[in-house]
């Protein structure tokens, strides 16, 4: 498995005017308000989407039946200047509960003067999804990479 | 990587998350001819997202089922989107902090 060519991570910087501490809240607290909700993965829309604070929290979404579906778990929680949380879905698009095949979501915040911060997201560890079987079948019979990706098209319909 | 920038070419990504598709069928639910849609096709057969096999007479193109490729390509648009709600959920919060009267 570690013979595998690496995967490049995602990443993505946005600067906004707020101090270190609120731009963290907001990344963190208040992810429901910005995570676009056509993104998720349980079966019926999205409530809610939550990130628990500290490390061992959980990442999930709440949907409109009540229902709560896994994403992942808070790895590291250093507020104001980090958090590192897994993206811990398989090819199925469910929770993966094996922590070794999970991606990571490591989010930087750092101050550019008074009341300005970048935040610097990285997305990482694409190559443990290699090793299992599960993205195949899921793209070979549609599924909940289908599914997710209906949502999507559904939201580009809105926007043009 | 730019693969999936042009909105055609996702639909048909997209297209081809759903089911494995014929070029025909592709055509079909899309506003634009065959030629057009194998042209988009070689793209992403080229950019490792989309493999095709022969199935009798036809040939049937679906996404990659080494899959990472084609996941990372579209987790890159969704991050790209979910960055630009976090800009503008922080830039709401930063206009509710900021006393109307000092700003400008």
């Amino acid at each position: 498995m570690t013979s595998t060519a690496p995967i490049p991570p995602i990443t993505g910087t946005v600067t906004v005017d707020l101090p270190v501490a609120e731009a963290f809240e907001v990344f963190t607290g208040s992810i429901t308000s910005w995570w676009p909700h056509e993104y998720h993965i349980g079966r019926v829309d999205v409530a809610e989407i939550v990130l628990e604070p500290g490390v061992g929290g959980r990442w999930y979404e709440r949907g409109v039946d009540g229902s709560e579906c896994d994403w992942g778990r808070v790895l590291v929680w250093e507020p104001p200047d980090r958090v590192v949380f897994t993206w811990q879905i398989n090819g199925s698009w469910e929770f993966d509960p094996d922590p070794g095949r999970a991606s990571e979501i490591d989010a930087r915040f750092t101050a550019e003067g008074p009341g300005r911060t970048a935040v610097a997201v990285e997305h990482r560890h694409f190559d443990r999804l290699v090793g299992g079987r599960a993205i195949s079948d899921a793209i070979n019979g549609g599924g909940g990479w289908a599914l997710l990706l209906a949502g999507y098209a559904e939201a580009i319909g809105d926007r043009t | 990587m730019g693969l999936l920038g042009d909105p055609t070419r996702r639909a048909i990504f997209e297209l081809l998350a759903r089911r494995p598709c014929s070029v025909q069928e592709l055509a079909d639910q899309l506003p634009i001819s065959r030629p057009a849609v194998s042209q988009h096709l070689r793209v992403l057969r080229d950019g490792g997202l989309v493999v095709s096999r022969a199935e009798g007479t036809r040939r049937i193109h679906q996404l990659n089922p080494e899959g990472v490729t084609a996941l990372r390509a579209w987790l890159d648009g969704v991050w790209g989107d979910a960055l630009a709600g976090f800009h503008k959920a922080a830039e709401a919060a930063a206009d509710s902090r900021t006393d109307p009267e000092q700003e400008t």
